[in-house]
C-alpha cells in the first residue's frame, strides 16, 4: 500500500535524492468476481469506487480502464470548476461538488491543486445582464456565493480584455464567482485512484469491457479484454462512449458523442490570475500554472467518436480570443487537442439506476463534467449502496424527458451541439 | 476540415454546412397518439460509433438540404446527396 504524505515525507525524501518512493497504487490481476464493477477509470468511475469504499464500506470493487488512468476527458479538460447553476437539480449538486472539491486535497491526502480564483462571465448585452442577475440571485438563494459587476467594475479587475470604442461586442458588466477557479485534472485522478486504492479497490487498466454478462434478465458482470468477471452491480462512467456501453445492455439513449477541444499557448508571466468566459461565443481562458493560457471553445458540431479536433472550431476559437483580448494576438499556440463528449439531450446529467437489473449509469456530463467529479462520484456511490438515488442527483434520471422534466439549464432545447 | 462533395455546387469546405444531426431518425406522423414514439424520435438516439447517416444543410450555397453517410470513427464519408431525393 503506498504511504501517506506528509511534510515530513516530503522533507525526508526531498533531502535524500528523491530515492525510494513506493508505487501509488498496486497493479492487481482482475479477481473472478467483485461486489461492484465499475467501467471507466476517468475522475468520475475512479471517484464512485473511492466512495462506496469511503462512505458505505463496499470495498471489493474494481474499476475497468481500457486505456491508462484519466487518459479520457479528466485529462483533456480545461479544469473549470464553479457552481453557477439556477435550475433545480442542479443548483445544489454542482454546489455540493464545489465543497468537496474545496477539502478534497485533504481528504485525498493528495494535492489536486483547486485554486479558487474566481470565474467571471461576461455579459455583452443588457439582456445577459438581466439573465446574470436572475442567476445569481437564484445561487444566492441557495446559500452559493454570486456578484454582479457593472463595466467599470469589470474593467478596474480585467484591465487587459477589449474596452475600445469599436470592440465587436462592448462588455458591460459581468457575473462573478469567487469560489469558483481550476484544479490540476490528473492529480485529481491520480488522488482517487491512490486513496481508493488504500482502501482495498482494485484499480485495473488495459482491460477494455467488451460485453456485458446477463442471467434472467440481470446484469451479472462484464465480459473484458482481459476475460469475464462477475459483478454484483455494474456501474458506468465511460463518458463519450456511454451509447456504446449501454447498447450491450439493449438500451438506447438521449445522448450524442460530439468532439470538444482545448488549447495551450506557449508560457508568458503570469497575467490572467482568474477565469473567464467570454458571453458573446462560446469561449473561456483561464492561465495555469506553468504559465500557458488555456483556452476552451464550441464542439465541432457533428457527431464524432475520432477524439482529434477539426481546423474550423480553432479558427473560431483564437478569433475569440483576440477579439475578448487584442493584447495576445501574437501568442504562438502551443497545443490542441480533442475528447469525446456525452452530450445529453437537455444539457444535464445521468447518475441514475436503468431498467436494467444490475446495471447502473453516469454519464451525460457534457462538457461540465470535471467540476462534477467529486459530487458525481459521491452521489453515484450512494445510488450504488443503497439502490436509490440521493436527493442530490434524484432528478438526474433518464426518464426526465418522458416525463417532460428536462434540465435545460441553456434552454437550448433537445439540440445536442446546441448545448 | 470536412470536405463535403454537394451534388449542385460540388466540393466545398465545412464551413458553409450546417449539421442536421441523424438522417435515421423518421419523425411518426402527425396522427400517431402514441407519445413514445415522439419520445424516441425527439430525445433518442443511436449514437452508432461508425457508419452514420446524416442531415447537413448548404446554407452558404443552395440551401438544400442533403443526407452524407460519414463514419463517426475516422471521419471517412462518402458523397451527398439530395435529401428530397433520398425521402420520398
Ligand atoms: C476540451 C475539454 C474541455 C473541458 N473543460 C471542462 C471544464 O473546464 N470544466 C468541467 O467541469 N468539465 C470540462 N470538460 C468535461 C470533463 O472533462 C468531463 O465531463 C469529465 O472529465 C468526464 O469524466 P469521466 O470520468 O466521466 O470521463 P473520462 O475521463 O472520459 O473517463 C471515461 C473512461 O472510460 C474509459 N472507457 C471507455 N470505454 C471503455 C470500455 N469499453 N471499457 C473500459 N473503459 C472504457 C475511457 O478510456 C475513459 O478513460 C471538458 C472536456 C473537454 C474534452
Ligand atoms: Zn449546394
Amino acid at each position: 500500500m503506498s504511504e501517506r504524505y506528509s511534510l515530513l515525507s516530503l522533507l525526508s525524501r526531498g533531502l535524500g535524492g528523491n530515492v525510494g518512493w513506493t508505487r501509488v497504487w498496486r497493479e492487481p490481476a482482475p479477481k473472478p468476481a467483485y461486489d461492484v464493477v465499475i467501467v471507466g477509470g476517468g475522475g468520475h468511475g475512479l471517484a464512485t469506487a473511492y466512495y462506496l469504499a469511503k462512505e458505505h464500506g463496499v470495498r471489493n470493487v474494481a474499476v475497468l480502464e481500457k486505456g491508462w488512468l484519466g487518459g479520457g476527458n479528466t485529462g483533456r479538460n480545461t479544469t473549470v470548476i464553479r457552481s453557477n447553476y439556477m435550475m433545480p437539480g442542479n443548483t445544489k449538486f454542482y454546489e455540493r461538488s464545489v465543497r468537496l472539491w474545496e477539502n478534497l486535497s485533504q481528504d485525498l491526502n493528495f494535492n489536486v491543486m483547486f485554486s479558487q480564483r474566481g470565474q467571471f462571465n461576461l455579459c455583452h448585452s443588457i439582456a445577459q445582464l438581466d439573465a446574470a442577475r436572475r442567476r445569481g440571485n437564484v445561487m444566492r438563494a441557495n446559500g452559493i456565493d454570486a456578484e454582479l459587476f457593472d463595466r467599470e467594475e469589470v474593467r478596474k479587475r480585467l484591465p487587459y480584455l477589449d474596452y475600445s470604442e469599436n470592440a465587436r461586442f462592448p462588455i458591460i458588466g459581468a457575473q462573478f464567482q469567487g469560489r469558483a477557479g481550476t484544479a490540476r485534472h490528473d492529480a485529481m485522478a491520480w488522488g482517487f485512484a491512490r486513496a481508493a486504492d488504500r482502501l482495498g479497490v482494485d484499480i485495473i487498466q488495459q482491460c477494455e469491457v467488451t460485453g456485458l454478462l446477463r442471467e434472467h434478465g440481470r446484469i451479472v458482470g462484464v465480459e473484458t479484454t482481459r476475460g469475464g468477471i462477475r459483478a454484483g452491480k455494474v456501474g458506468l462512467a465511460v463518458a463519450g462512449h456511454t451509447s456504446r456501453l449501454a447498447s450491450m445492455a439493449g438500451l438506447r439513449l438521449p445522448i450524442e458523442s460530439h468532439l470538444l477541444q482545448g488549447f495551450v499557448t506557449e508560457s508568458l508571466k503570469p497575467l490572467v490570475d482568474t477565469v473567464i468566459s467570454f458571453g458573446a461565443a462560446h469561449f473561456y481562458i483561464s492561465q495555469s500554472d506553468k504559465g500557458s493560457l488555456v483556452f476552451g471553445g464550441d464542439l465541432d458540431g457533428y457527431n464524432s467518436y475520432a477524439q482529434r479536433g477539426g481546423l474550423p472550431i480553432i479558427e473560431h476559437t483564437l478569433a475569440s480570443a483576440k477579439a475578448l483580448m487584442p493584447c495576445i494576438s501574437r501568442l504562438r499556440m502551443l497545443r490542441h487537442w480533442a475528447g469525446v463528449m456525452d452530450m445529453s439531450m437537455d444539457g444535464s446529467p445521468f447518475i441514475t439506476k436503468t431498467p436494467v437489473d444490475g446495471l447502473y449509469l453516469n454519464g451525460g456530463w457534457c462538457y461540465g463534467g470535471f467540476k462534477a467529479t467529486p459530487a458525481s462520484g459521491w452521489c453515484f456511490a450512494w445510488t450504488i449502496a443503497n439502490d436509490r438515488p440521493h436527493e442530490d442527483n434524484a432528478l438526474f434520471t433518464l426518464d426526465r424527458f418522458r416525463n417532460g422534466r428536462q434540465i435545460d439549464e441553456k434552454g437550448a432545447g433537445p439540440v445536442p451541439y446546441a448545448q | 476540415m470536412l470536405r463535403l462533395s454537394c451534388p449542385i455546387c460540388g466540393t466545398r469546405d465545412e464551413t458553409e454546412f450546417v449539421y442536421g444531426g441523424d438522417a435515421s431518425v423518421k419523425r411518426p406522423a402527425l396522427s400517431v397518439p402514441d407519445t413514445y414514439l415522439w419520445l424516441e424520435f425527439v430525445f433518442y438516439r443511436d449514437n452508432m460509433r461508425g457508419r452514420h447517416l446524416e442531415y447537413w444543410q448548404h446554407v452558404q450555397g443552395c440551401r438544400q438540404w442533403l443526407v452524407l453517410e460519414r463514419d463517426t470513427a475516422t471521419h471517412e464519408h462518402g458523397d451527398c446527396r439530395l435529401a428530397s431525393e433520398t425521402e420520398a
